[in-house]
């Protein structure tokens, strides 16, 4: 199984789109640095999130989160929040990784 | 390991399904041309290898590129070198290599483009089966 990471914004790039467009079934995506914005409620990313939790893993890296200032703000439901040790383990859990930059 | 052993590699053996995902136009960024420069690295190590190209990637191929008027190097030629190592590798026998060069289907009609508009003969493939391939590779570089 794939692990697909994606470290832009919803809002100014499209990687996470043609990633979630891309990633097959049972797949794993982990939002890193300003990637972490899409893992927001209430935002048309977070949505779309919403919509792929039953086919698809989401995680979020915690200090990406913390270093913006938004651990106050709601994320989407089922989003597990992963430290650095946390992504350390995904990589080595998946077979391969794809970096959406 | 001491800083000053040589580190060695072993790559007689190892072959792997290498997937180069092109996702952006070229001349804007540098990473259209570091994908291109891995892909013919891989050729030199006889690796199997997927070039797609989606997104604005789709535009890499596109025939007919001038940069004369930009100073910098029109690198497109270069996928016609490719798609030869494309078919060399696959018409081959002694080469035990599988290439494929595929563009996206939503990818290129979103962009007004054509399969006869782009420099290279390519497989059009949509997002559904792409997806299946991308899931099935060992490696995959993106940018």
């Amino acid at each position: 199984m794939m692990l697909h990471t994606v470290n832009k914004s919803p809002f100014e790039r499209n990687a996470l789109e043609s990633c979630l467009r891309l990633a097959a079934s049972g797949a794993s995506v982990l939002l890193i640095e300003d990637g972490v914005i899409a893992a927001l409620a209430g935002t048309a990313a977070g949505e779309t999130i919403a919509e792929r939790r039953g086919d698809l893993k989401f995680y979020v890296l915690g200090p990406d989160i913390a270093a913006r200032g938004l651990e106050d703000k709601p994320l989407v439901d089922g989003i597990e929040i992963v430290d650095y040790d946390g992504f350390v383990d995904l990589v080595t859990e998946h077979d391969a990784v794809h970096a959406w930059l | 390991m001491a800083e000053d052993q040589p580190v060695e590699f072993d790559t007689q053996g190892v072959k792997k399904r290498f997937m180069f995902v092109n996702r952006r136009a070229p001349y804007g960024s540098i990473y259209a041309l570091e994908i291109l420069e891995m892909v013919l690295i891989s050729a030199a190590f006889e690796q199997h290898a997927a070039i797609v190209f989606i997104d604005d990637g789709v535009f890499q191929l596109k025939k007919g590129q001038d940069t004369s008027a930009l100073g910098m190097k029109n690198f497109s030629p270069t996928y016609r070198v490719v798609e030869m190592e494309k078919d060399d590798a696959n018409e081959d026998d002694d080469i035990d290599m599988v290439w494929r060069i595929i563009v996206e289907k939503e990818s290129l009609e979103a962009r007004g483009l054509e399969a006869d508009d782009l420099l290279v003969g390519v497989e059009v493939m949509a997002a559904e089966e792409l997806s299946a391939l991308m899931a099935a590779q060992d490696v995959v570089l993106s940018g």
